[in-house]
């Protein structure tokens, strides 16, 4: 089916002039085409990343001129930075348990509100708003909320006689009271999930209605099937915005800890012990509170890295997904 | 082979590329005309609006006596955004930079983020031992290297709710620490299982009660003379930890103390702990006085020195020390006009006392101490007694700037929550080890 040319030896092959000049003109066209993404591309994320990665080997504190370090960075971000670990730990239990109840949560409230005969307007707008706060006035909202000695959650609990947490206080609540927070602002998953099942093609509930499906079956096999696209950018959108995850923990943590920062007063990374800390912060940390811009490029390479496996295996699991309901 | 050579030259344009963007700073001549007209920026940290009144009267009196000399002042600035700003540079950064903070002094003037103010000083004939005391010279230097001056002064006290103490039957405040102790248990209050009043929050969130404000009682010394962290070896850290510790034991313990200091509000708001009434003893800095006053305190305010380890009574008096800095940034190209006014702001003594006096803080200068101008409170009067105490201490400047302070702060939170007892530490000196261990790769990795 293929024909390959044969050029003789010793004789290189010639291409009329004119020819030449009209592949390059069109090389140059779609090159002038491509220019915009090419540049914000080379700008915004090449350039930064090659950057990140020249810096990782090298002493810079922002001031002075850098210095070649080779792996020092890496090794004390490994070996010797405290934070790191627990950081990662954190930032891998937000990943899993944080994205995955969102997810389900805003596909269970999706499905309620598609239900909802009167007032779904309401609902839908009650359901939204709390996406719509600043994530700071909302995490101090919560952190009012939960506050251990005077919040009126645990006044109401106490009342009940159930036992009162420590919330943001104690390490071991801190991540479920902002897994909490999250679910409160569920507002952007709902409203895609909705979207996504209004547009479920009603005659195939019927036709599974006329077969005796139940409503579990007809959730199992036409509602999930038709929304797996939008389960699957649910996920990988939540991992990458759970890497990214830096303003509510480090808000709740400066709000419980009661420490603002002060002369002599050092503000601790995290609070409670360290169960707040993400990967973010620790960016923030090194990189500009202490001038250690090689340390920061290290962890902000490693939340690159993760982010990218996290992806492709999402992508990679999400694509056999579609394909079998295909 | 051509391939190869692309490759290599695609590598060096990386890497050029990736060195030429990197913003270097490099200190410029001070070659400018201080007496011709100019106009200088100035940031600064105050925000309240009677700070900001005072700040600005201090520099239209610069103004007045400099009339070339235009101040563009900048407020509610913090060592975050000078940092930020440092490193960017332009023409829009800085002139004169002041910050709360004393821990970045050593990382501003490591990496010559701040111009040495060595040759202005000596151009102006500034005898620094005739003009600072010593514990403020120490602060705003950093292994000889002198790129910042004190811009007033910060002590630490105790403060102490008197009608509490005159319903306890206390008649004077306490001046050694098992004095301290034996009041705070008879000034606390069990209320179920809580407190309607604690005698003191001991634990190490609460508020001023941080472990290098105890540790100053103890007069701690933070670095071995080769820089090396000493915490293990100065006993004075295992000290303060474990009266620090059996404090929290004697009141009710670490648990309990926790949730009562989660109902506490804000440090700089009306709603104080100490304003409240929730604790009848703080340890806090001197502007606590004013903040007091204006939140319309109803019982009477009694300051005095903290109390001392009873083994060094006669030491009573000191305290830590810290306080407002004030430097000019190595990219400014007018540092001949701004160090007019640095040195207007920290040596002028008119300056400084009126300064002090507006914003309720401890001059910085031995003449202003001294002054007769000075506020004639005898509460604030305690502070300037502190400050000028010569056993009176601070933290020791560090080229990461305050991380040793944290990485001795996260042990002592590990050792009062009794974490330590679970396995990470056995006890105070191995503990203490560790964090020296730390502390010392944490430097390793500043150098």
């Amino acid at each position: 089916m293929t024909s390959t040319a044969t050029i003789p030896t010793g004789r290189r092959r010639t291409i009329d002039p004119g020819l030449r000049r009209k592949r390059r003109r069109e090389a140059l066209r779609n090159l002038a085409f491509l220019s915009p993404w090419l540049i914000g591309v080379s700008v915004f994320f090449l350039y930064p990343l090659i950057s990140t990665v020249y810096f990782s080997f090298m002493r810079y504190d922002g001031f002075t001129a850098p210095t070649w370090t080779g792996l020092k960075n890496w090794q004390y971000v490994f070996t010797d930075y405290p934070f790191f670990w627990p950081a990662l730990r954190n930032t891998l239990w937000l990943v899993v348990v944080m994205v995955t109840l969102r997810v389900i949560f805003g596909l269970g409230i999706g499905l309620l509100i598609t239900k909802v005969k009167t007032g779904a307007g309401l609902f839908r707008t009650a359901f939204y708003l709390p996406y719509l706060a600043p994530p700071v006035a909302a995490t101090m909202a919560f952190a009012f909320l939960l506050n251990p000695g005077t919040g009126p959650v645990n006044n109401i609990l106490a009342r009940i006689g159930l036992p009162q947490p420590g919330w943001f206080n104690d390490p071991a609540w801190s991540k479920p009271a902002l897994t909490m927070l999250a679910l409160w602002g569920i507002g952007d998953l709902m409203v895609i999930f909705m979207a996504s099942l209004l547009d479920v093609p009603q005659e195939q509930y019927e036709a599974a209605s006329l077969d005796g499906a139940g409503p579990w079956q007809r959730f199992r096999y036409v509602t999930l099937p038709n929304i797996s696209p939008i389960v699957l950018f649910a996920v990988v959108t939540g991992v990458i915005q759970t890497m990214q995850y830096y303003t509510q923990p480090l808000v709740a943590g400066k709000v419980a800890s009661g420490v603002i920062g002060g002369s002599g007063q050092q503000f601790e990374p995290g609070y409670p012990d360290k169960s707040t800390l993400t990967l973010p912060q620790l960016v923030y940390h090194l990189g500009f509170q202490r001038f250690d811009t090689g340390g920061a490029c290290v962890i902000a390479l490693v939340l690159f890295a993760l982010a990218m496996v996290f992806t492709a295996l999402l992508m990679r699991r999400g694509s056999g997904f579609l394909a079998t309901n295909d | 082979m051509p391939g190869f050579n692309r490759a290599l030259l695609a590598t060096a344009a990386v890497a050029l590329l990736a060195t030429a963007c990197t913003g270097t700073s490099s200190a410029p001549q001070a070659s400018d005309d201080a007496t011709k007209d100019v106009t200088i920026t100035f940031w600064h940290g105050w925000s309240a609006p009677s700070e900001v009144a005072a700040i600005n009267a201090n520099i239209k009196a610069f103004e007045a006596k400099h009339p070339n000399i235009h101040v563009k002042a900048v407020g509610n600035i913090n060592d975050d955004k000078i940092k930020q700003a440092l490193r960017a540079g332009g023409p829009n950064a800085p002139d004169v930079v002041s910050s709360f903070t004393t821990d970045n002094v050593g990382t501003f003037c490591a990496s010559n983020v701040f111009s040495d103010l060595k040759p202005f000083l000596d151009k102006s004939s500034v005898d620094l031992d005739k003009t600072f005391p010593k514990a403020l010279q120490d602060y705003t230097q950093f292994e000889g290297k002198r790129c910042t001056l004190p811009l007033l002064n910060d002590a630490y006290g105790l403060y102490y709710n008197k009608d509490a103490f005159k319903a306890a039957g206390i008649t004077a405040p306490p001046k050694t620490l098992s004095e301290f102790d034996a009041a705070a248990k008879l000034l606390t209050k069990v209320k179920g299982d809580s407190f309607s009043q604690l005698g003191f929050m001991p634990n190490f969130h609460g508020y001023e009660s941080t472990t290098t404000h105890f540790a100053a009682q103890w007069n701690a010394t933070y670095f071995t003379a080769d820089g090396k962290s000493n915490l293990a070896a100065d006993p004075a850290f295992a000290k303060m930890l474990t009266w620090q510790k059996n404090l929290v034991g004697s009141l009710g313990g670490f648990a309990k103390l926790e949730k009562y200091r989660a109902s506490f509000g804000d440090e700089w708001g009306a709603k104080n702990p100490f304003h409240t009434g929730q604790v009848a003893m703080a340890l806090d800095g001197e502007w606590r006085l004013g903040m007091a006053k204006e939140a319309g305190v109803k019982f009477d305010i009694g300051v005095a020195p903290f109390p001392v380890p009873d083994d060094q009574a006669d030491s009573y008096g000191k305290g830590y020390l810290s306080g407002t800095i004030i430097g000019i940034p190595s990219t400014s190209q007018k540092q001949n006009a701004a160090w007019e006014l640095v040195k207007y702001m920290t040596t002028d003594t008119d300056a400084v006392v009126s300064f002090a006096n507006a914003i309720h803080n401890v001059p910085s200068t031995l003449d202003a101490l001294k002054s007769p101008e000075l506020d004639a409170d005898p509460s604030f009067r305690t502070f300037l007694e502190i400050a000028q105490h010569p056993k009176s201490s601070t933290t020791p400047a560090s080229p990461n700037g305050g991380a040793y302070q944290l990485t001795l702060q996260d042990f002592a939170f590990a050792y009062e929550s009794g974490a330590h007892e679970s396995g990470k530490v056995t006890d105070v000196a191995a503990g203490l080890a560790r964090t020296d261990q730390q502390i010392d790769k944490d430097l390793a990795q500043a150098k």
